[in-house]
C-alpha cells in the first residue's frame, strides 16, 4: 500500500463527511420539513434509534437490507404521526413531548433490541466510485451508500418543491402564520401531523444507515447523539435543506478529523479535534448572529423563534 | 341497612389453602438456594465485550447447585446502582454482589458495603486499599496484558507493513499497560515495529471507533486491536477492510472469519467461583485478587485461520514461561516514546508489582500520546 503521509488526512476527512454524513443528512432533512410546518421534533434521536433497529431486525428476518429501510421509515413514520398527534391537543408543549419522544424510542428501541445485538444482519451494498485512481485508499474512501446518493437527491427536491409547488407553499404557510393558513381554508394541524411524520420518516431512514450501513450493526451505544446534533443542524443551515446537505458534510468531515489526524501521528490535543464539530458550530453561529433581526429563514410560528 | 355477610366453610377453606400455597413458594425456594448472588452490569450482557465477558461467568455460575444468580442490564453509574444494589439484597436475598463496573465502586458501593456490613461486595477494578475501604469489600482485576503480548507476537509475524494499530478509549492505566505490552510483545519479534494509537474518548462510540479504523487502514497498518467497551465494531470494520484484528475482552471470532487472528479474553468464573466458595463456606471475604494466565483469570482466543505455525510456536513458548509464572513483560531497561527511561535498567517489574497499575506512559515505538 502507497504511503499516503499528510494526504491521508484530507482524504480521511473527505471520506469520514461520505461516510458518516448520511444519517445527519436524513435526520435534518426531516427535522427541516418538521419545522418548516412550525413544529419542532426533538424526539428525532429516538426515533433514528428506533429505526436503526427496526431496520436490522427486518434485514435479518427477511436477508433483505432494502425491507430494513423501508421497515425503518415505517417505524419512523409511525413515532413521527405519534408526536403529530400528540402535538395537536391544546396546550401540549412540542417541545416537552419531543424529548418525551426521545426517552420512549431509544428505550423501547433497546428493549426490542435485545436479541438482535449478537446476530449479523446483511448490509447495504456500496458504489464505488473510486474506480479511476489505483490507491486503496482512495478508493475506500470514495465508496458511497446509495441512501447518501438518495439523500442528496432528496435534499435538491425538496429546496426546489418549498419554494415552487403548492405543498411546499402550504408547508411554509402554516410555518409562517398559522392565522393566515386558517384564513384560506387549510387545516393546520393535519399540515403539521403530515409533516412531522414525514420527518419521523426520514430521521427512521437516517438510522437504518447506522445499523445496516456504517458502522453496520445494531448496539445500544449506536447514535451516540447524533440525532440530537442533527436538530441542531437545522437551525445552523438555516432550514434550507440544500444547507442541510453542506452541513452534514461538514459534521461527517469534522468528526473524522480526530482519528485523521491521529493516525498520521498528530497527537496533541485530539480531544480538541475530537471537539472540532461543535467547536466549528459555536464559531458560525457567532459569525452569523445578530441582536437586531430574528435568525433569517426561521419559521414564524417555531416555539423558539417566537 | 348493611347486610351481614357469613363465611362458610367453603370460604374458609379457600383462604386456608391460599395461604398455604403461598406460603409454600418462598419455602422451597429457601430449601433449594444456599446463596444468591448479584450481577450488575453496566452495559448489555451480549454486547461481545466487557459486560459479555462477566455475563458469561455469572450463566455458568447459575448452573452450579444450591446458587441464584440475579442479574441487571444497562445500570448507569448513579444512585440508580445503589437502589439495584439495595433491592438485589433485601428482595432477593442476595449475599454476594458483583458490581462489575468501574465507576460504581466510589460512592456507590463503599454506600451500601457499609449499610449491610454483611453482605460481600466484589468489585471488578484495582480500587480496593488496605485500610482505607471495608472489609466487606474487594477488588479483583485480571493481568490481561500478558494477552495482549501474545496478541502482539502473533501480530507481528502477519504484519506486512510492520505498522500495527491500537484503539483505546481513554488514557488510563489499564488501557496504556495493554498498548504497551501489545507492541512489546511486537517488537520481541521485529524490534522495527510500531504502534498507532487513537484514542477515540469514551467507552462507547462506535462511530468514532469505526473512523479509527479506516484511518489506520488508509496509513498502512495491517493488524488492529483496540481496548473499548465492545470490539465489535472495531473487529468488524477491520475485517472489511481486509486487515487482520486481534480480539479483546470476549471471543469476537465468529464476527470475522477471515481476519481474527486471536484475542485476550477475561476468565471471570474462575474469580467467581473462588468468591461463591469462600462465602459458602463462611471463610474470610478475599479482599485483593488478581491474576493472569498462570491463574486462569485471562485467556487466549483460539487461533484463526490466517495465524502462520511459526507465530503460534512463539506465542505457545511465551505463554508456556507465563504460566509457570516467570515471565516478566516490564523490565528494564525501558524507555518511553519521549525517550525518557522509565524502567531502569536491570530492574524487572512483576506483574503484580502495584506499580504497574499506575502506568502513565507509552513505551517506545508507540505513536501517540497520553
Amino acid at each position: 500500500m502507497t504511503d499516503l503521509g499528510w494526504w491521508g488526512v484530507p482524504l480521511g476527512v473527505l471520506g469520514g463527511a461520505l461516510r458518516v454524513s448520511t444519517p445527519f443528512l436524513f435526520v435534518s432533512l426531516g427535522e427541516c420539513i418538521t419545522e418548516k410546518s412550525g413544529r419542532i421534533n426533538l424526539g428525532l434521536e429516538g426515533i433514528m434509534v428506533m429505526g436503526a433497529m427496526a431496520g436490522y431486525a427486518v434485514s435479518l428476518a427477511s436477508g433483505n437490507p432494502w425491507l430494513g429501510v423501508l421497515a425503518a421509515g415505517f417505524a419512523g413514520l409511525a413515532l413521527g404521526l405519534l408526536h403529530g398527534l400528540i402535538c395537536n391537543l391544546a396546550r401540549v408543549n412540542d417541545i416537552a413531548v419531543g424529548i418525551g419522544l426521545m426517552l420512549f424510542g431509544t428505550g423501547f428501541a433497546f428493549f426490542l433490541g435485545k436479541p438482535y445485538i449478537q446476530p449479523k444482519a446483511p448490509n447495504l451494498p456500496a458504489f464505488s466510485l473510486g474506480g479511476w485512481s489505483e490507491l486503496p485508499q482512495v478508493q475506500a474512501a470514495l465508496q458511497v451508500s446509495p441512501l447518501l446518493l438518495i439523500g442528496i437527491a432528496l435534499a435538491f427536491a425538496l429546496a426546489w418543491a418549498l419554494c415552487n409547488t403548492r405543498w411546499g407553499l402550504v408547508l411554509r404557510m402554516v410555518g409562517d402564520s398559522s392565522d393566515a393558513a386558517r384564513a384560506m381554508g387549510y387545516n393546520v394541524n393535519l399540515v403539521r401531523t403530515l409533516a412531522t411524520a414525514a420527518g419521523g420518516l426520514l430521521a427512521g431512514v437516517g438510522g437504518s444507515f447506522l445499523s445496516l450501513y456504517y458502522p453496520g450493526s445494531w448496539t445500544e451505544g449506536l447514535s451516540s447523539g447524533q440525532g440530537l446534533m442533527a436538530v441542531a443542524l437545522v437551525i445552523f443551515a438555516r432550514w434550507n435543506p440544500v444547507y442541510c446537505f453542506y452541513a452534514a458534510l461538514m459534521f461527517g468531515g469534522a468528526g473524522s478529523l480526530g482519528p485523521a489526524l491521529q493516525s498520521v501521528g498528530i497527537t496533541s490535543g485530539y480531544y480538541l479535534y475530537n471537539a472540532a464539530p461543535y467547536v466549528l458550530t459555536l464559531a458560525i453561529m457567532l459569525a452569523t448572529c445578530s441582536p437586531t433581526r430574528t435568525l433569517a429563514g426561521a419559521p414564524g410560528e417555531l416555539s423558539i423563534v417566537r | 341497612m348493611a347486610s351481614k355477610r357469613s363465611y362458610t366453610r367453603r370460604d374458609a377453606l379457600r383462604v386456608i389453602s391460599g395461604a398455604s400455597a403461598l406460603s409454600l413458594i418462598p419455602g422451597w425456594a429457601w430449601a433449594q438456594t444456599k446463596l444468591t448472588v448479584g450481577v450488575i452490569y453496566v452495559g448489555p450482557r451480549d454486547d461481545y465485550g466487557y459486560n459479555q465477558a462477566q455475563a458469561q461467568a455469572a450463566a455458568a455460575l447459575k448452573k452450579l447447585p444450591g446458587i441464584k444468580v440475579v442479574e441487571q442490564e444497562k445500570v448507569p453509574e448513579t444512585t440508580d446502582v445503589q437502589k439495584t444494589m439495595a433491592s438485589m439484597i433485601e428482595q432477593d436475598g442476595a449475599t454476594l454482589l458483583f458490581p462489575t463496573s468501574f465507576g460504581y465502586f466510589d460512592p456507590h458501593m463503599l454506600k451500601m458495603a457499609e449499610k449491610y456490613p454483611k453482605v460481600r461486595f466484589a468489585h471488578c477494578g484495582g480500587m480496593w486499599t488496605e485500610g482505607k475501604h471495608p472489609k466487606n469489600t474487594g477488588s479483583y482485576f485480571g493481568y490481561i496484558d500478558e494477552c495482549q503480548y501474545l496478541n502482539g507476537i502473533v501480530a507481528a509475524h502477519v504484519s506486512k507493513s510492520k505498522k500495527i494499530g491500537f484503539i483505546a478509549a481513554k488514557p488510563i492505566p489499564q488501557v496504556l499497560r495493554n498498548c504497551n505490552a501489545f507492541l512489546m510483545g511486537a517488537r520481541s519479534v521485529d524490534p522495527k515495529i510500531t504502534c498507532q494509537l487513537i484514542v477515540t474518548g469514551d467507552w462507547s462510540l462506535p462511530v468514532k471507533e469505526a473512523e479509527a479504523v479506516n484511518s489506520m487502514v488508509d496509513q498502512g497498518v495491517d493488524v488492529i486491536t483496540c481496548h473499548v467497551d465492545s470490539p465489535k465494531v472495531v473487529v468488524e470494520t477491520a475485517e472489511k477492510r481486509g486487515i487482520y484484528s486481534c480480539g479483546y475482552h470476549a471471543n469476537q471470532a465468529a464476527l470475522a472469519p477471515k481476519g481474527y487472528l486471536t484475542g485476550a479474553e477475561w476468565n471471570w468464573l474462575t474469580v467467581y467461583q473462588q468468591h461463591v466458595k469462600d462465602a459458602l463456606s463462611g471463610a474470610p471475604f478475599k479482599n485483593f485478587v488478581r491474576g493472569g494466565l498462570k491463574e486462569g483469570f485471562v485467556k487466549m482466543s483460539a487461533y484463526g485461520k490466517a495465524v502462520p505455525d511459526a507465530a503460534k510456536k512463539k506465542a505457545d513458548a511465551t505463554k508456556a514461561a507465563m504460566l509457570k509464572g516467570d515471565y516478566v513483560i516490564f523490565k528494564g531497561p525501558l524507555k518511553d516514546n519521549t525517550g525518557k527511561e522509565v524502567i531502569a535498567a536491570g530492574a524487572a517489574l512483576k506483574q503484580t508489582d502495584p506499580v504497574l497499575e499506575q502506568m502513565n506512559y507509552l513505551v517506545e515505538g508507540v505513536v501517540g500520546k497520553v
